[in-house]
């Protein structure tokens, strides 16, 4: 059932069909550890790095092809500048038509003057259901997902001149599906399948690749950090089990599949944060977590439900995204829509108002926190708007000239958590509230177009943060496991080099210090705003650019405070610091390598000596552009003056920042609260400082008002309610029935009817009483009587005759 | 084709079974226990034996035949008012007794140890064995009469088991279910007889019923009355809110076999009543009731979910998760679209197999702690890891965790509801949807604030050293188990059921449609 | 009138046994007296037998005089009886039948 492309378009790597193994290998791993491990006495470990080990290279052999499967098809198209009536080898796209009539009249987005759009012909569409392989729907059992395949690839052009930058020609997803469960009969029949399978493309196989990094070099530090820990084997099973779920939903074909790998990875989530559960407050940042995301799934189930209907009845992701450019979903729709998983995204990617349980979440063991926390989980809200970005692009009307609520969000939380960070003294916290930043940036990106920018973000974002966080382990583990930076450390750069050069590295990426890797996914950002004069945009998104701009500087001044109150100044806790172990250092060696290098994959093409040769790479292979399941995005123009700018307002923050602590600390060197507080000197500055300590009084609100009127007065009023009135009926009802026929035995059955026939008995007896006396059993008497009788009848005689 | 011997002999061979065992059971003195519990083992295994026989002969029929009756067996029984036994089976009965075959075989062993106070075992499997007849022929019966019947049967004995082996206030809960149920019933019979007047049809048949009422032309009012009644007897079983509140009562009192009994098969009986007869045989009147229905089964998942959230006891708290969860369930159904009923069908085998493992454990911790007061346990994990994990899972898989069976009884039913069949109000069903939506999150909020209680954190002091308070034991390995697997199984292959039904429930749907288009 | 005069005697007669039957303690007096009530009903019997020339009177008076003696025959061994079980014949004493 291979479906090809177009005789004469490159062919899809075949290795691409078994990219389902990638997550099947995962949660294999997590079955055998959680089965197996102890019986065969085997340390958990040695089943879950083979694992992931193979899944990265697995992961790295489908980039590989991606990247040459891009090249292939971009050569293709501008080597074949002719319009082709290729047609799909199966040729029954008996909907072809359709799709094409409406694409073309799809104009707003769409302009066909200019640009190649591949057709990427998804199998079912709307209404028109073709007689498309619905036969596959009973191979779910052991053949697995390879089985139903339905490459997208009715290679369609409908405009054939290619000109500029914006002309590189992405392939269509490569999708294989199987048919999870029909309702309402077959697609065939009327009814609807529920399909689910791998969907590659350049974002999800760049998440593919990111996810089995991270989570390799976690599982290999892990191994050292958890070291003897009371559920060792627990721990990398569920290390496991995350993994594969999230390889598992960033490989979703259809948005069901998609909301059961956010699922999964919330669970996992869950158990890791709450990994010592023992201790109340990790059980308390584990259920908040999982709370807080279960508030936002929400917003996921309606509205993926919305886009379900409106795409007529598909979950199909290619299919939603398609309807959305063509225009056959309204506008309105996928507003509302997007709105919804505006939810999710929130709380997911911990966007402000829904972010606070990403903080808290930070109970769980570092390298979790790493791999979860900061690199791959939380970006899966970010991933969910790249998944769906056609919706959210048309939607929001993000190329519509105006300010929009994505864009709006993702600027107020890249300044919000950045304030936040400032005031932690709990290292990871400082990382976490970074990492809420971050994502704001991203969806910030998102939010403007920068839809390259964004993905390019995650993928730096992910290699320095998660180096960062276990940098931030590798500390505390050297102090006791603290991870108080005022009481605990300071100066640590004197006892762990290793530790202190590559956190130096992946904070200067992250605070976007040139030529680090944040330095130009931040700057694409910055760009993408279009806001910046010679940036090539209108300045609808200014607001969120100077959001982006203050997070910026605000970014290096926190990181400056963190290594500052780290590596600098004098030790002040009570315990020796010592170097960590090789298994924690090669991990963040080799971040802090890719912290440095992960950048130049997307430099701008300008760039002098290297631009032309490497320029945009990463947008060639990771933005579909010129696919029908891709709305067309105009780019930024990289201006030198912004980059400069943003520059310089870090390093602004960075020496405004250094110099304050080191003032600071130069009056008590081992002071481990500040003995001079410049918020203490100015009402209103103190007042903002105890507002950003009480993180914006958000907990209060959630945890005292919502959850606890919920759990408290709500729920009591409600079981009141049930008790005493329903139940209260129910057994008043019964009462009175008892008392109803308590009344009707005493007084009708027993006083009337019972009444009466007694009385008779009774007046039987009392008859037979008063004339016992006359039968006194003497003969005299009774002759006496008879005579009498016959006296008195014979007197009456007498008288009536 | 039907293998000969099923199609003549199979459904009531596994039906009338376990009446058999009980009858042995009977000769047997009360004083050999072991031999009561092997008889009645081995007569649901029995059961169950031939039950599957005729599962998987069904099964292989292939699914086009899923949504046609099979196995039929029509012989007069009571000729002077029309009753036949008329017994079948098709897509939307066998997910259902495929349940009931599994879990009463389970809950048999699980009894091997665990029989409770005040023991006589012989009486307490021999009312397993008659609830197992009653629970099967309810799902197999296709005449009116027969059904009422084996819907009474199954009455009796649920009655029996909480008022003599029950709780502490054992005796306010049976006869609390026992009224209950038995007004929603005579109100049933009410429906069934006007229904056999109003149409004429001078049958008990669902089927004879259904097409009598189209061509009869039975006035919508009277449709909708008849409805209604059906709406009580049903909805008190389900339960629906407002009628709810036995059930806490029945399941906190009743013991653990009876509370898995209860949850895993009875409640079902409601829903299943609901598509099978209700919408079956009135699919014009269930259009008007069906916004009704709705409203009710959202404040039902509301309602339920708060009512847990104040619950000071776990099986308690357990217990009012199946309100919740059953409104999802109801939800489904008054959309009366081929998804939302699909996903009714789920939800109900669904909920059966993780209510009823949460139940399972509930009893056992109760057997080791001595209590169920949420204040006083903590630290599961700790003493019984195991155990603990169990939990867990079924925490997860109770609050509708995709990739587990919860999910797909949950997610479809919300879905349904934005686009319900038969010109039913949209609006009204969006916020349905959204509601029911919140619903998830409080669903969460309390099973995982449950296990944050009973299973994270350290044993209190009254408990830490107890000896009695130990891991699983082997009974209840075998018990729960197929009950685990299934719930993974179903979560991830969920065409399993939704194939077997979506024939036959298409097939209602269709007729809602139409008869919402003949309006 | 000849008829008249066999009337009174017979009621007068009658009214002497019923008088003896009610006031006499002793047995055999009662009995006498009730040998006294028949034999006025006997004279009836004859009198209007007489009066109205049927020999049917005569014949049940005679019938009387004959089922009298059996009843005296009987009577007298109810008396005896009582004589011997209760050592008196008085008759106010034997109230077995009292109710």
């Amino acid at each position: 059932m291979l479906s090809l492309l177009a005789a004469e378009g490159p062919s899809v790597p075949e290795v691409f069909d078994l990219v389902w193994l990638i997550p099947a290998i995962m949660a294999s791993s997590f079955a055998f550890i959680l089965f197996f491990a102890k019986r065969l006495k085997i340390q958990a470990h040695w089943i879950g790095i083979p694992a992931v080990t193979a899944c990265f290279i697995f992961s790295l052999v489908i980039a590989a092809n991606w990247i040459g499967y891009t090249h292939d098809v971009a050569d293709s198209h501008s080597a074949e500048s002719h319009s082709s009536d290729s047609k799909s080898e199966d040729g029954d796209h008996s909907d072809e038509e359709g799709v094409g009539a409406s694409d073309e009249s799809a104009a707003p987005f769409v302009n066909a003057e200019d640009v190649v759009v591949t057709q990427c012909g998804s199998d079912s569409h709307g209404d028109d259901h073709g007689d498309d392989h619905s036969d596959e729907g009973d191979h779910s059992d052991g053949e697995a997902f390879g089985a139903g395949e339905t490459a997208m690839g009715a290679d369609l052009e409908l405009a054939v001149s290619e000109e500029g930058e914006e002309g590189h020609s992405s392939p269509c997803p490569v999708i294989n599906e199987v048919t999870w469960f029909e309702n309402g009969g077959s697609a065939a029949e009327g009814g609807s399948d529920i399909k689910i399978g791998t969907f590659v493309d350049g974002q999800s196989v760049m998440l593919l690749v990111v996810v089995t990094f991270i989570s390799m070099l976690v599982h290999i530090y892990s191994t050292d950090y958890v070291n003897g820990d009371r559920r060792y084997t627990h721990y990398f099973a569920f290390l496991s089990l995350f993994t594969a779920s999230m390889l598992f939903m960033v490989l979703s074909s259809s948005t069901i599949q998609l909301i059961v790998g956010w699922e999964l990875v919330g669970v996992c989530s869950f158990a890791l944060i709450g990994h010592w559960w023992e201790e109340k407050p990790n059980s308390d940042a584990a259920l908040k977590a999982f709370l807080t995301n279960r508030v936002g799934d929400i917003g996921l189930l309606v509205g993926m439900i919305i886009l379900y209907f409106a795409a007529g009845k598909t979950f199909s992701i290619a299919t939603i995204n398609e309807m959305a450019v063509s225009g056959e979903i309204s506008q309105n729709t996928l507003l509302v829509a997007g709105l919804f998983l505006m939810g999710a995204v929130m709380s997911k990617s911990g966007q402000f108002v829904l972010h606070t349980w990403l903080p808290d979440a930070m109970a769980g063991p570092t390298p979790v926190s790493a791999l979860i926390h900061a690199a791959t989980m939380v970006v899966a809200g970010v991933y969910l708007i790249g998944r769906l970005y056609a919706v959210f692009f048309i939607g929001f009307g993000i190329d519509g000239g105006t300010l929009n609520a994505m864009a709006l969000i993702g600027g107020i939380t890249c300044a919000m958590a950045g304030l936040l960070a400032f005031v932690q003294n709990d290292i990871k916290k400082v990382l976490a509230y970074s990492t809420v930043s971050q994502l704001g940036y991203m969806v910030l990106a998102l939010g403007v177009g920068a839809y390259t920018a964004a993905m390019f973000h995650l993928f730096t974002h992910a290699i320095f943060k998660a180096c960062l966080f276990l940098g931030a382990g590798s500390v505390s583990h050297a102090c006791h496991h603290s991870f108080d930076m005022k009481a605990d450390m300071g100066g640590l750069r004197k006892y762990m080099p290793k530790t202190f050069w590559t956190f130096m590295i992946a904070s200067g990426a992250l605070a976007g210090m040139p030529p680090l890797a944040g330095f130009w996914s931040k700057d694409e950002i910055l760009v993408g705003a279009g806001a910046f004069p010679g940036t090539g945009g209108n300045g609808t998104f200014t607001i969120p650019f100077i959001f982006g701009m203050a997070a910026a500087a605000m970014t290096a001044g926190y990181m400056t405070r963190v290594i500052w109150l780290t590596f600098f100044g004098d030790y002040r806790g009570d315990t020796t610091p010592h170097e960590s172990g090789p298994r924690i250092t090669t991990p963040l060696i080799i971040l802090a390598i890719g912290s440095v290098f992960a950048g130049f994959l997307n430099v701008p093409k300008q760039l002098p000596l290297i631009g032309s040769k490497i320029g945009l790479t990463f947008e060639e292979w990771v933005e579909p552009a010129g696919v029908s399941t891709f709305p067309i995005i105009d780019h930024g123009k990289p201006s030198l003056g912004l980059a400069i700018l943003a520059t310089g307002f870090g390093m602004a923050a960075i020496v405004v920042v250094w110099q304050y602590y080191k003032k600071l600390y130069s009056i008590d060197r081992k002071a481990t609260e500040y003995t001079s507080h410049w918020a203490d000197k100015n009402g209103l500055l103190k007042a903002g400082h105890t507002m950003l300590v009480e993180k914006y009084y958000l907990d209060h609100l959630y945890t005292d008002t919502i959850a606890g009127g919920t759990k408290g007065p709500l729920a009591r009023g409600t079981y009141w309610f049930n008790q005493n009135v329903l139940d209260g009926i129910v057994n008043t009802a019964g009462k009175s029935a008892t008392v109803a026929g308590r009344f009707i035995y005493k007084y009708i059955d027993q006083g009337a009817i019972d009444g009466s026939v007694n009385g008779a008995g009774a007046g039987a007896a009392s008859w037979g009483q008063a004339l016992r006396r006359i039968q006194s059993g003497k003969v005299r008497s009774y002759a006496s009587l008879m005579f009498g009788a016959a006296a008195m009848l014979a007197a009456v005689f007498i008288i009536a005759v | 084709m039907e293998n000969a011997f099923l199609q003549d002999w199979g459904i009531t061979l596994m039906v009338f079974l376990p009446l058999v065992g009980a009858l042995i059971m009977m000769a047997i003195p009360g004083s050999r226990e072991e031999d009561h519990k092997l008889v009645a083992f081995v007569t649901s295994i029995v059961t169950a034996a031939v039950g599957f026989w005729l599962v998987i002969d069904f099964w292989n029929l292939g699914k086009s035949e899923w949504a046609n009756l099979h196995y039929t067996v029509d012989k007069n029984w009571i000729s002077v008012i029309d009753a036949r036994y008329l017994v079948a089976v098709d897509g939307i009965s066998i997910p259902l007794i495929a349940l009931t075959l599994l879990v009463v075989p389970l809950v048999l062993i699980y009894s091997w140890n665990h029989i409770p106070n005040p023991g006589n075992p012989k009486a307490f499997l021999m009312l397993i064995l008659v609830l197992h007849t009653g629970m099967l022929g309810s799902f197999v019966a296709q005449d009116l009469v027969l059904f009422f019947v084996f819907f009474e049967v199954v009455l009796l004995p649920m009655y029996f088991m909480i008022g003599v082996w029950g709780g502490d206030d054992r005796l306010y809960a049976s006869i609390k279910f026992f009224l209950y149920t038995l007004f929603g019933s005579a109100l049933m019979l009410v429906s069934f007889l006007a229904l056999y007047w109003v149409t004429g049809s001078e049958t008990f048949t669902m089927q004879g019923l259904a097409a009598g009422v189209e061509t009869n032309d039975v006035k919508l009012g009277t449709q909708v009355l008849i409805f209604g009644g059906m709406f009580l007897g049903f909805g008190i079983k389900v339960p629906m809110f407002p009628f709810h509140t036995w059930l806490p009562d029945a399941h906190t009192q009743a013991p653990t076999q009876g509370s898995v009994i209860l949850a895993a098969v009875l409640l079902k009986l409601g829903t299943y009543g609901f598509i099978r007869i209700a919408i079956q045989i009135l699919p014009e009147a269930a259009i008007e009731w069906a916004p009704w229905i709705g409203l009710l089964a959202v404040i039902g998942i509301i309602y339920g979910a708060l009512g847990c959230l104040a619950q000071t006891d776990m099986k308690r708290l357990i217990a009012f998760s199946s309100v919740a969860h059953m409104g999802y369930v109801m939800l489904g159904i008054a959309t009366l679209t081929d998804f939302g009923m699909n996903a009714a069908i789920f939800g109900m085998v669904a909920h059966g197999l993780i209510t009823g493992m949460l139940f399972f454990i509930a009893g056992s911790v109760k057997d080791r702690y001595h209590t169920l007061e949420i204040k006083r346990l903590g630290g599961l994990l700790v003493q019984a890891p195991k155990m603990g994990w169990i939990l867990g899972f079924c925490v997860m898989a109770s609050l509708g965790l995709p990739g587990l069976a919860g999910f797909w009884g949950e997610f479809p039913a919300i879905l349904a509801a934005y686009q319900p069949n038969g010109n039913l109000p949209v609006g009204l069903f969006r916020v349905y949807m959204v509601i029911a939506a919140i619903g998830t999150v409080l669903a969460a909020g309390y099973l995982l604030w449950l296990l944050q209680r009973t299973a994270f954190g350290t044993p209190s002091e009254e408990f830490e050293d107890d000896p009695e308070i130990h891991d699983m034991v082997l009974t209840e390995w075998i018990a729960w188990v197929p009950l685990l697997v299934l719930i993974v199984l179903f979560g991830f292959v969920p065409n399993i059921i939704f194939d077997l039904t979506d024939g036959a429930v298409t097939g209602f749907a269709d007729a809602i449609t139409d008869a919402a288009a003949g309006k | 009138m000849f008829l008249n005069q066999f009337l009174i005697f017979a009621a007068v007669l009658f009214c002497i046994g019923v008088y003896g039957v009610l006031t006499r303690k002793n047995g055999v007096l009662v009995l006498m007296s009730i040998e006294l009530i028949l034999n006025a009903v006997n004279i009836n019997l004859v009198a209007f037998g007489a009066y109205n020339s049927d020999i049917g009177g005569q014949v049940f008076a005679l019938f009387i005089i004959a089922v009298a003696a059996a009843e005296v025959g009987v009577g007298l061994a109810i008396v005896l009886l009582i004589y011997r079980n209760r050592r008196s014949i008085d008759v106010s004493e034997a109230d077995l039948l009292k109710g």
